[in-house]
């Protein structure tokens, strides 16, 4: 079991009373990349209202929104940056096809990109970065994603079948070709995200992890209520009256239940883990886990310059950002904990403590994964062997988590949820510090299948 | 949303067989579009003798525009449009012989052309005769804009407070009626004070480096006033509330504006509206009250949700934007210069049957416009409205059948009007040449037989 450094090699203690860190500041010949805004459209159970909504489509829609919201019709922008998780292989160039379709400059360039669930985080990193080097003033980042419009795929023995078929030059080859399909082999190939190493789904994993923390039932269905409470008052608050542009005919996040009570969560019956030893009361339910989602988000990045010459309004800053891996295939680690790594990592780099943010927006693919990430930075013996500290990272003040909710309750549309939470981490640290008068910060963590975890600071302007 | 008759009247063998049957045959309006003739052939001016030299100075400018201009009525063209020019006419029997010069060529007018009266509003003081010339253009130009066929208007400039005639907000005026702008206006008389104002350097962009605010912009009416405000030049800011988005969107990205998802009866939303369009756009020059809502109902079946939210949204919400965006009067935390226009409605003005809330709240627009218009003047700005008879939308076409083929043949022009032809009488309202009208109800009904 080997004990992991943070890249600086300095252990971080969290236990110290936080007085407020200087801001970070970027490296020399670095400039900032500032968050001028958002777009998504509302999320969508899958097969709903987007039933037949195309990621091509549903991305533009987002597109157009922000365009709409920005006024950049025509504009050139530096990049366009997203992807989408499950994606058809006709959509080699979905973001680019999706910015031909907007109102953008047919000129601004555009790549897909993708790293599961940290889609997005990872999009908008990237733009960031190209901003933060002078490659471009100005991009936009985001993802898409559709269950309903999932790609099927037929089975491998058809497939190879069909393309040796199309390389035989012969009526007798072809004919051969197709004397190899077995009947089995017609049967269409549905969509899967399990772990193809593991064959384990993500909530399979996670039940394991879950199980691993000895997190309750209780404390799951607890940080789900707050979720639907938080994201239906700031609903209601007008919150997402500037971050959300309506798509056909839906005007809120369908998954949203504001009227969910632990009464109800704790009715439900647990979906994953029910195969495991321990414990003997699965605790994971469909309501205290992300369900399948259809969805687009977008983020509007530029350099200060950029948006100071448009008179567009700045949110805030990404500051920086970690990514991380664990080894969740030999089980050494759970396969959602990579954000626990990265976290440490970030803040040794910046400079900060666990204690230095006015919020914590951590992706809620299921409850358990926040709140393992948390019992995981608490744990003095999980800091020691896995991250390498010398004292535990620390606690949060839960006060300060997901303030106007997360995946629970939006849903979680793979690659749209990193725009999702970034828009919302940049205007939330921007009312803060207009309410304050003094900065404000937010951390964001995005676990992802593959063992994967992106983490970013924000920070206002 | 299309009037299918209007069609079948104007084409192929159901055209003849209308003629010949005396069926009414709407005519199909010319609409704007840059760089069209402004008018349709040329302009007789004739006036009174008194007159003459305001007819003179009317009949430069149109030759400034390059209209063909004559002065005597022949038969040997189709009039494009004639201009009566009555300004100092003392006695009625003045203007017998002006009267009866434009009745001469009326049967010589072209499709589409345009009859318009300038004159005098009578005043207080005014002698009796005075008074009596002067009021009298108003019956006779509501009279003759009855008589008029094949899509032609008749419309009338009444000078108020010794404005000249060839003042800016006059010449402005003068042309939103002679040319296809005022499509669906007619048998109109407004009024038109002195003030100053710049003509526009570009007549087919009048509002080039304004910016402008058009609420309820989502779909309809309110996409149409963004559209045209923005083909005209302005920068459009356009507000709907946020269930709205979508189609708002594709409003701000048609007309190259933003979208701004707000609901207008928010208690802030007046310095939202201004805190946007300053800080994004630069200032605020025109604020479009469009947003509105319909809950039919008759009184009696009334329920309080149904009527307090057509107030609020109708009514409400404009009185309190304008109090945001005009200030309390006593500093500089309001807009100079402000453009105001309102949308009413002729079922303010007549009263339509199961609309008592809709007509409640249309009729105040109206009311507190005039009231407006002194507070905004105050600041060098206007309040006007703009009142849509029947308008092809998808409100309308929500109509029955029947009432809808009666609502929409029930005007002069005999036929609805177009979500554009609203938007053509307020972007003349909003330009910064029509600074003399203040406090004016411009109908758009091509003279609803109903009401003034």
């Amino acid at each position: 079991m080997a004990t992991r450094k943070p890249s600086d090699g300095s252990p971080r203690g969290s236990s110290r009373t936080s007085s407020r860190a200087a801001s970070p500041s970027a490296p020399a010949g670095v400039r900032d990349a500032v968050i001028v805004g958002g777009n998504r459209i509302p999320f969508s159970r899958a097969g709903k209202k987007y039933a037949d909504a195309s990621n091509q489509e549903m991305f533009t829609a987002a597109l157009e929104g922000l365009v709409a919201r920005f006024g950049l019709q025509g504009e050139r922008i530096g990049e366009v940056v997203g992807g989408a998780v499950l994606k058809h292989s006709r959509d080699f160039n979905l973001i680019r096809e999706s910015v031909l379709g907007s109102s953008l400059s047919p000129q601004t360039p555009a790549f897909d990109l993708q790293q599961a669930c940290a889609t997005g985080l990872e999009a908008a990193i990237t733009v960031a970065n190209k901003i933060r080097l002078g490659q471009i003033e100005s991009g936009i980042a985001g993802g898409t994603d559709t269950i309903s419009d999932a790609p099927v795929a037929v089975s491998e023995g058809l497939r190879r079948a069909l393309l040796d078929a199309s390389h035989a030059k012969t009526l007798q080859a072809r004919l051969k070709a197709f004397a190899k399909v077995r009947p089995a082999d017609l049967k269409p190939l549905s969509p899967a995200t399990d772990e193809p190493r593991t064959g384990l789904s993500m909530g399979e994993h996670q039940a394991i992890t879950t199980a691993r923390w000895g997190i309750s039932r209780s404390a799951q269905d607890e940080v789900a209520l707050a979720s639907h409470q938080h994201l239906a008052a700031a609903w209601d608050a007008g919150f997402f009256d500037d971050l959300v542009t309506p798509f056909r005919g839906l005007t809120r996040d369908d998954n949203l239940r504001a009227d969910t009570s632990l009464e109800k969560l704790a009715s439900l019956k647990p979906v994953f883990g029910r195969g495991l030893a321990e414990p003997a009361e699965p605790t994971m339910t469909a309501g205290n886990s992300t369900p399948l989602t259809d969805g687009a988000s977008t983020v509007l990045l530029a350099s200060a310059d950029w948006a100071a010459e448009r008179d567009l309004p700045v949110l805030a800053r990404l500051v920086d950002a970690e990514t991380a891996a664990v080894d969740f295939v030999h089980g050494h680690d759970g396969l959602l904990m990579a954000p626990v790594h990265a976290v440490p990592r970030l803040l040794a780099r910046t400079g900060l403590d666990l204690g230095d943010f006015d919020f914590y927006e951590i992706h809620e693919a299921f409850a358990s994964t926040v709140l393992t990430t948390l019992a995981a930075w608490e744990d003095a013996d999980y800091c020691k062997a896995e991250l390498g500290l010398d004292t535990p990272l620390g606690s949060i003040d839960r006060d300060r988590l997901n303030v106007n909710g997360s995946s629970l309750a939006a849903g979680h549309p793979f690659a749209a949820t990193g725009g999702r939470i970034l828009a919302t981490a940049a205007k939330l640290v921007a009312a803060k510090a207009a309410e304050t008068g003094k900065p404000a910060r937010a951390l964001i963590s995005v676990c992802a299948a593959g063992g994967l975890g992106a983490t970013a600071v924000v920070e206002s302007v | 949303m299309t009037d299918s008759y209007t069609k079948a009247v104007n084409s192929g063998f159901t055209k003849t067989l209308a003629t010949k049957l005396g069926l009414p045959r709407p005519a199909v309006l010319r609409r704007f579009r840059a760089g069209d003739p402004l008018t349709v052939g040329p302009v007789l001016v004739v006036s009174d003798e008194a007159s003459t030299g305001d007819a003179d100075a009317l009949a430069r400018v149109l030759l400034g525009w390059g209209l063909d201009v004559r002065r005597q009525p022949t038969d040997d063209t189709r009039w494009g449009a004639v201009l009566l020019v009555l300004t100092e006419a003392e006695r009625p029997t003045d203007v017998s012989a002006a009267v009866l010069a434009v009745g001469s060529v009326l049967r010589r007018l072209a499709t589409n052309g345009r009859v318009v009266t300038v004159s005098r509003a009578a005043a207080e003081g005014d002698a009796p005769a005075l008074a009596a010339v002067r009021n009298g253009v108003d019956g006779f130009l509501r009279s003759l804009a009855k008589e008029l066929r094949a899509g032609a208007t008749g419309n009338g400039i009444v000078l108020t407070d010794d404005a000249a005639v060839d003042a800016p907000s006059v010449l402005s005026t003068l042309r939103f009626f002679l040319s296809a702008r005022s499509a669906y206006v007619d048998g109109q008389l407004l009024p038109v004070g002195p003030a100053d104002a710049d003509l526009p350097a570009d007549w087919d962009r009048p509002l080039a480096g304004q910016v402008a605010v058009v609420t309820g912009a989502a779909r309809g009416i309110g996409a149409a006033i963004a559209k045209t405000l923005a083909r005209d030049g302005a920068t459009v800011v356009c507000v709907d509330v946020p269930a709205a988005g979508e189609g708002l969107a594709r409003t701000a990205n048609a007309v190259g504006g933003t979208a701004l998802q707000l609901d207008v009866t928010s208690d802030d939303a007046g310095r939202r509206i201004l805190e946007h369009a300053r800080t994004r756009h630069g200032g605020l020059d025109v604020v479009v009250h469009n947003a509105g809502i319909l809950r039919d109902k008759l009184l009696a079946n009334m329920k309080p949700a149904q009527w307090d939210a057509v107030i609020a949204v109708n009514l409400e919400a404009q009185l309190r934007i304008n109090d945001q965006l005009l200030g309390d009067g006593s500093g500089d935390d309001g807009v100079d210069g402000l453009r105001i226009v309102s949308l009413a409605s002729t079922s303010g003005i007549a009263g339509n049957k199961g609309q008592t809330n809709y007509g409640f709240s249309k009729a105040g627009v109206i009311g507190h416009t005039r009231a407006t218009a002194p507070l905004a003047a105050s600041r060098g700005g206007t309040a006007n409205a703009v009142a849509p008879g029947f308008i092809e939308t998808e409100m309308t076409s929500s109509i029955p059948f029947a009432t809808r083929e009666v609502a929409r043949r029930l005007n002069s022009l005999q036929q609805g009007g177009q979500p554009v032809d609203v938007a053509e009488a307020i972007a003349f309202l909003a330009s910064p040449a029509a600074a003399g009208v203040n406090g004016q109800v411009l109908r758009v009904c091509g003279q609803n037989l109903v009401g003034r």
